[in-house]
């Protein structure tokens, strides 16, 4: 067994310290050290997304981040962005516009559209459908994740969406 | 008194689901969230070679790893019986090998399990596993199904001294007759290639053996036959074994099946006194879950001149891989029951025929033999106008089996329940402007651009299903296919409705509560769906076969009804009125025309939980159960078009239209009907463009990965234009009809179609699928009668082993030139 890493690191805006392995991937700390199971794994390869997580405010695949490389490191979740008494703009975007059927893919989803939306507050359906294609969806054939994506981001300027 | 009405309030609304507060939030419940006490890790060691014998499995180095419970191979495994094949065909000889859940002395196909290795430690006991050490003596190796039916070919299965599995026919008519009234006879080879169904969530499971009993948490579509399963390989009675379907992460099928891996869990479980996890890699889910299609389809049709169809014959090729999961050669048999199409073909004639090949098991993924059947009706349907000089959608309305028609018995002897294919290609056409999309193709293809449509009118059969077709003296499956409920108005009134049904993204939780609360004068909140824990509703089975609504909703449906007609005879008693005098309006169960003498469920349901005052006879409580059988099966059906642009110069394909009229019956909510369609047509994209299982010539996996394996990207499909017209199918009050698998069983041909209408300028007549950029490009070279370079992604092999040279491309990526 490999020598054991402390780490520090802020998820959801709670202060963790934790000893990890240092291949230990970020994903695995955060689903199993810390309970955190909204984010998921799908792939081995970094292809699909599911596992997206904010790191230092920026869009990341956890399964290909070492829990080490998080370290003093703010993390965020989807279980840190809103919740079910107070949605995000994103959450309640998927929900009005059933961006998701079996939810497998969806929090990573969340993540890597919300980031999307911080950075670019007006995309085009292009721009949507580039900067989610490092996230797979088998379910909703990405129609309704496109339009929920448009409505979150136009739903401060009023603007109407149609898809 | 007659039955209680439904009051139309909530169904047909397009209501946000029940089931995603939870799922947007990361408070999802899904298998592989689950961490026991005391739980161990199971690693598989699996087959590295396609076909070979074990010469010896040295587990010391792995024993030794810390953190290590246990290596077990299958001579440690005590089980009754191994994977279980639910179709026994009457008067059909059938060989099934045996299967058991890890390889005794052979191996047979690349994952196949050798070895597992129990740890404490996730991580530790994958290090362990590299320690076993398998010594192989390989052995020779058959890939082709056509290859593995040749006398002289490589055996998969040295016992039964072939690799021909069966034969299978169906049909109907004089074939003979129907080539000799033809003027014009086409006839393809198709290649419906294989592919995997790729939920995002891999196949997870928990076993937990404890006192004599066993709970299982598995990622199944259908924990109720997982049990009954599971009690004959344990000798234990069902009652003391719990399956728990969760929270489900997409299932296209592949999760219908009884795995080795739940096996091995519960057993290593049962042997070292421990809650033992399976948590399946990507990897693992490519080389050793289902995969889908792998037919090749030999087709012949006739017509007159005038375009009137005399007969249609198809022998399909199914490769089965080297072991049957639970349906795997039943499969075909459903593209053999839709061959008509939505077209009246007086001769009809299927055979299938199963090969044995060295590698992973196909089964039911998306569709399960209706896309085959679909794709290749669809398509020959456009070659035969082309031979005839016709207009496709001429020749299609020439052949229409009438709305007058239904319902309509097809030569194949399967009645279909109601249908309108004339009504829904028309409505297709008010979004697709046909004149002007052909002056606008002409003047593309002046520019060196080429441009195409193609259409597909299909029609599929789903709602299994009928006990008396499909059971033991039908068809021979080994199974009833009824579909359970219990719905159970609490004594304050909120409802809980079990159903034997799995959803897995589906938002069942969110039509069924629509259906009961119009019969109960309540509203869809107050409905609770549970499903899935074989500890708590009655034996159902399962979600698969776009059969939850018509079959499990309909049950619902009933019971509700019988819940409704019992609340209603409370009320009239408490409210001194006759039955029939009685009406639900306005959520109250009240005296007809006098809205204020009335009783609201709650109330009624305090009546029955507190029987101070039921009448004579009357049980208290308030709760009914439903076995529903179906009578027949539903037939769904559409009209899709498809519009692509085609790069000449690189075969590259672009979707710009896709536009989608189904019929699914009556919406019960019209937002998952298009969430359905949407997912279920970019499936079929990805088959028709990116998706392909690929062995090469050694049996080795060469698309193991999702870098390899593409499924489509947000970035490589479209969004879509859907519409619907809603013919009620005779089967159900509901009138409904699945639509789970619509899409998927739709798309492939008018994808093609349209390929091959953009190109047949450039001489291009036919294409197999996937439409890679290579596989494109190929044909337009051969089409123009240059040489064609060997394809780089295909290892060994000749260009042409499928055909078409398209089963040859290698893997393709979705995004490449995307602009990604």
């Amino acid at each position: 067994m490999a020598s054991r890493v402390p780490i520090t690191v802020t998820v959801n805006g709670q202060r963790h310290v934790g000893d990890v392995e240092p291949r230990q991937l970020l994903v695995h700390f955060l689903r199993e050290s810390l309970g955190l199971t909204g984010t998921h794994v799908g792939c081995d390869t970094s292809n699909c997304g599911a596992c997206t997580v904010h790191l230092d405010g920026d869009a990341v695949k956890s399964c290909t981040v070492l829990a080490v490389q998080a370290d003093g490191a703010n993390v965020t979740t989807i279980e840190g962005i809103g919740s079910e008494s107070d949605l995000h703009p994103m959450q309640e975007a998927f929900w009005e516009h059933h961006g998701l059927q079996c939810g497998y893919c969806t929090p990573g989803m969340i993540m890597a559209a919300a980031d999307l939306i911080a950075k670019n507050p007006d995309p085009s359906e292009t721009e949507v459908r580039e900067a989610l294609a490092g996230n797979l969806c088998r379910c909703t054939g990405y129609h309704n994740i496109v339009k929920a994506v448009l409505s979150a981001a136009k739903a401060t300027s009023g603007q109407e969406v149609t898809l | 008194m007659t039955a209680v009405e439904a009051n139309g309030k909530w169904v047909g609304q397009a209501l946000r689901r029940k089931e995603d507060p939870r799922m947007i939030t990361g408070r999802g419940n899904y298998v592989d969230d689950m961490i026991v006490s005391g739980m161990l890790y199971m690693h598989v060691v699996r087959s590295s070679e396609a076909h070979a014998k074990i010469v010896s499995i040295d587990a010391t180095g792995a024993r030794e790893h810390p953190g290590v419970y246990g290596v077990f191979t299958a001579e440690d495994l005590d089980i009754a019986s191994g994977l279980p094949m639910a179709w026994v065909p009457p008067g059909v000889e059938i060989k099934t090998p045996e299967h058991w859940p890890l390889a005794k002395g052979e191996v047979k196909y690349v994952g196949q399990g050798v070895a597992i290795v129990l740890g404490s430690d996730k991580y530790g006991v994958v290090d362990a596993a590299e320690e076993v050490l398998v010594e192989y003596d390989p052995l020779p190796v058959v890939v082709d199904p056509e290859k593995a039916l040749a006398d002289d070919s490589i055996l998969v299965h040295e016992e039964f001294g072939t690799n021909k599995t069966h034969e299978w026919s169906i049909g109907g008519g004089d074939m003979d007759a129907a080539w000799q009234e033809a003027d014009v006879i086409v006839e393809r080879r198709i290649v419906n290639h294989r592919t995997a169904g790729s939920p995002i969530e891999p196949r997870v499971c928990l076993a937990d053996f404890r006192g004599g009993s066993l709970t299982l948490h598995l990622t199944s579509q259908n924990p109720h036959l997982i049990r009954l399963f599971m009690a004959g390989e344990f000798e234990m009675s069902e009652d003391r074994i719990r399956v728990i379907a969760p929270d489900v992460g997409g299932g296209f099928g592949v999760k219908i099946s009884h795995y080795p891996e739940e096996i091995l869990a519960a057993w290593s479980s049962k042997q070292l006194g421990r809650p033992v996890k399976w948590t399946e890699t990507r990897s693992e889910n490519l080389s050793s879950t289902i995969h889908g299609r792998d037919q090749i389809d030999y087709v012949k049709v006739g017509a007159k001149r005038d375009g009137t169809i005399t007969g249609l014959e198809c022998k399909a090729i199914a490769d089965f891989g080297a072991f049957y999961t639970l349906l795997t050669p039943f499969i075909p048999a459903f593209t053999g029951f839709v061959i008509s199409g939505c077209y009246k073909i007086p001769n009809l004639s299927f055979t299938a025929i199963g090969a044995f090949t060295n590698k992973m098991a196909t089964d039911a993924t998306r569709g399960a033999g209706r896309p085959e059947a679909t794709h290749l009706i669809e398509v020959m349907i456009d070659q035969l106008a082309a031979e005839l000089d016709m207009d496709p959608l001429e020749l299609r309305r020439k052949n229409f089996i009438p709305k007058e028609d239904f319902p309509a018995e097809v030569a194949i002897g399967i009645v279909y329940d109601s249908g309108d294919y004339h009504g829904s290609l028309d409505k297709l056409l008010t979004h697709v402007d046909l004149d002007a999309f052909r002056s606008e193709q002409a003047e593309l293809r002046n520019q060196g651009k080429y441009r195409g449509i193609g259409f597909s009118t299909w029609m599929e059969i789903c709602g299994l299903a009928p006990s008396r077709v499909v059971g033991p003296s039908g068809v021979g499956l080994q199974a009833g296919f009824y579909e359970s409920s219990i719905v159970r108005v609490h004594a304050s009134g909120g409802v809980t409705v079990y159903t034997g049904t799995a959803p897995h993204g589906q938002g069942l939780d969110t039509s069924f509560a629509q259906i009961v609360a119009d019969r109960l004068g309540i509203t869809p909140d107050q409905v609770d769906v549970q499903h899935g824990d074989t500890g708590t509703g009655p034996f159902g089975l399962g979600t698969y076969g776009s059969r939850s609504l018509a079959v499990g909703g309909e049950s619902i449906a009933r019971s509700t009804a019988k819940v409704a007609e019992k609340a209603m005879k409370i009320a009239a008693h408490q409210l001194e009125a006759a039955p029939e005098d009685m009406e639900l309006a306005d959520g109250k169960f009240s005296v007809k025309g006098s809205p204020d003498k009335g009783m609201t469920l709650a109330e009624v349901a305090g009546g029955a939980y507190i029987p101070e005052n039921l009448p004579e006879g009357m049980e208290p409580g308030l709760e009914e159960t439903t076995f529903y059988d179906p009578e027949n099966f539903v037939f769904p059906f559409g009209a899709h078009a498809c519009i692509v642009d085609v790069d000449a110069e690189t075969g590259k394909i672009d979707i710009s239209r896709y536009v989608c009229v189904d019929d699914c019956g009556p919406a019960i909510n019209p937002k998952l009907i298009d969430g359905q369609i949407h997912g279920g047509v970019v499936h079929g994209i990805g088959q028709a463009l990116y998706e392909r299982i690929h062995y090469d010539d050694e049996g080795q996996l060469v698309t193991g990965t999702f870098v390899d394996y593409a499924l489509p990207s947000a970035a490589d499909v479209p969004s879509f234009e859907t519409d619907r017209t809603e013919t009620p199918s005779p089967v159900n009050s509901l009138g409904v009809k699945g639509v789970g698998e619509a899409g998927t069983i739709a798309a492939t041909p008018a994808i093609v179609n349209a390929v091959i209408d953009a190109l047949r300028p450039l001489g291009v007549t036919y294409i197999d699928m996937p439409l890679s950029p290579q596989n494109v490009w190929a044909k337009i070279q051969e089409a123009k009668g240059s040489a064609v370079p060997p394809d780089p992604g295909k290892q060994g092999g000749s260009f042409d082993e499928h055909g078409s040279g398209s089963a040859g491309s290698g893997p393709t990526s979705p995004s490449e030139g995307g602009g990604l």
